[in-house]
């Protein structure tokens, strides 16, 4: 037992590492296809080793903390993404038995570890001293703060559901029907909100290299750049994998194929899913986000968790 | 929401689409006839430099990467005695090939010029000088010309009457 548990975390933190690096490559793979080009293709089979290249270039770029900026923040913001998803990703389960903490609050555990990547955005440019990046950070917290709210209401249809905060029993517990099809509005608001939670676009608001150069991690270069780098990617997954868990089903699928490469399949359809959103969507405006969070999503999701409970009532009367 | 989703379903057809790059090194994009690339000096349907040194693509070329000296020839011919375009200054203009009074100096289709060297990029007459008439088949400087060289005097070339003696004329 002590052997296998060693062997999820190695296996999970390895594979969770790989696709963050592997999904630069494959971003740019997906955003070429839909342009009608090829993307990086030269080095190494279908242009993967672009990965390599790229990691290389940003361990030797210039490594630089200005001096107008506040150092021990500074340094420490990059960190907190990347540790916060990981430590999020300690909750799902990628297979049957394959997950790091079988938590009876899973859920929670992994709304609270999501919100506190927030805290990398506001230190992050908070202690950069810029004006943009200071712009980016404040953003990046109205947007949390408000997207946060109704990201978790929503998830509580699936707990009426299943009776269980526990990813893994919520899994089982959709052996019957996946939850997309009764929290079809569920789903929809968590997805919305799972864009705002990542700053994916078409919500990359906090960043808006259009309007804010960078946003919040506009002083940042080298590693602790390429970090804020893979905590997004994580996040993308990580919401990717949480939508799949939560609504299709997790690792559930004909049996065929092992629970985990139906996990991991399903996940994948759902990352090419935010790249196509990159790929067509423009950005809101900063109150049209807002506003449509909080007029529309919030109320919505509001009804959602009313209606799942009654029924459910209704039901088990 | 509904254009939204709709833009997402338009992009995401794309993934059938045929891709409109061009695979550079092995595939080329084809060049226009008149694009201006590479410089070069072109030769008379002789064999012989159309270039007489008149220092006019010189004069005309706005960023100075024409530098050259005009010498003559035994035979009355003038040409430069060295020719040299830094291309890492040059534009590309075609200024120098309108100036032209020959047709000597003309803009050909080929951009593949890169050095690892600056140096490199400066070019001399020998690596100006390709063995063609260019653009202008058939154009000779001198047979047209009034000027005499050794072996067609004045008066002696193409839809050119004698010279007339002007003393002859006198009443």
């Amino acid at each position: 037992m002590e052997a296998h548990y060693w062997w999820v975390i190695g296996g999970v933190l390895f594979t969770l590492l790989n696709t963050a690096a592997g999904l630069i490559w494959l971003e740019r793979r997906m955003l070429a296809l839909w342009q009608d080009r090829y993307g990086p293709n030269r080095a190494g089979p279908f242009g993967i080793l672009i990965v390599l290249a790229d990691t290389l270039k940003l361990f030797f770029k210039e490594d630089w903390i200005p001096p107008f900026a506040d150092k021990v923040v500074f340094v420490f913001a990059p960190a907190v993404v990347v540790a916060s998803v990981l430590m999020a990703f300690a909750v799902v389960p990628f297979g049957p038995n394959i997950v790091v903490a079988d938590m009876n609050i899973g859920l929670l555990f992994f709304l609270a570890m999501s919100s506190l990547g927030v805290y990398s955005i506001v230190l992050g440019g908070w202690a950069s001293n810029n004006k943009y990046a200071l712009l980016g950070a404040m953003r990046g917290a109205s947007q949390m703060i408000s997207y946060e709210v109704f990201m978790g209401l929503a998830l509580m249809g699936t707990v009426v559901l299943s009776g269980t905060f526990n990813l893994g029993k919520i899994v089982e517990a959709q052996r019957g029907m996946w939850y997309i099809f009764p929290q079809l509005l569920g789903f929809l608001i968590f997805f919305i909100a799972g864009i705002a939670e990542t700053h994916r676009l078409p919500f990359d608001i906090p960043e808006a290299e259009s309007e804010l150069v960078a946003g919040f991690h506009s002083e940042y270069s080298g590693m602790k750049f390429g970090m804020f780098f893979i905590g997004e990617y994580l996040g993308i997954t990580l919401i990717s994998s949480m939508i799949v868990t939560l609504y299709f089903g997790g690792w559930l699928g004909p049996a065929f194929l092992p629970g985990v490469i139906w996990f991991i399949l399903k996940t994948f359809v759902f990352i090419s899913v935010f790249i196509l959103l990159r790929a067509s969507m423009p950005r809101p405006r900063y109150d049209q986000l807002m506003e449509y969070g909080w007029k529309v999503l919030f109320p919505l999701s509001l009804l959602n968790l009313l209606g799942t409970a009654a029924i459910k009532l209704l039901i088990d009367k | 929401m509904f254009s939204l989703l709709r833009s997402m379903w338009l992009v995401f057809l794309h993934t059938f689409h045929k891709r409109e790059t061009y695979q550079y090194p092995e595939e080329k994009a084809p060049l226009p006839a008149r694009w201006r690339g590479r410089i070069a000096l072109t030769r008379d349907p002789d064999g012989g430099e159309r270039c007489v040194g008149c220092y006019l693509c010189a004069a005309a070329c706005p960023v100075d990467c024409i530098s050259l000296q005009a010498t003559e020839a035994p035979d009355g011919r003038r040409y430069p005695s060295f020719f040299r375009i830094n291309f890492s200054r040059c534009i590309f203009c075609g200024f120098c090939e309108e100036a032209c009074p020959t047709y000597a100096i003309q803009l050909l289709p080929d951009f593949e010029m890169a050095e690892y060297d600056r140096q490199n990029l400066v070019y001399e007459k020998e690596d100006l000088l390709i063995n063609s008439e260019g653009k202008y088949p058939g154009y000779n400087y001198y047979r047209v010309a009034g000027m005499a060289i050794a072996g067609k005097d004045k008066g002696e070339a193409q839809h050119e009457e004698p010279p007339v003696d002007v003393r002859s004329l006198l009443p």
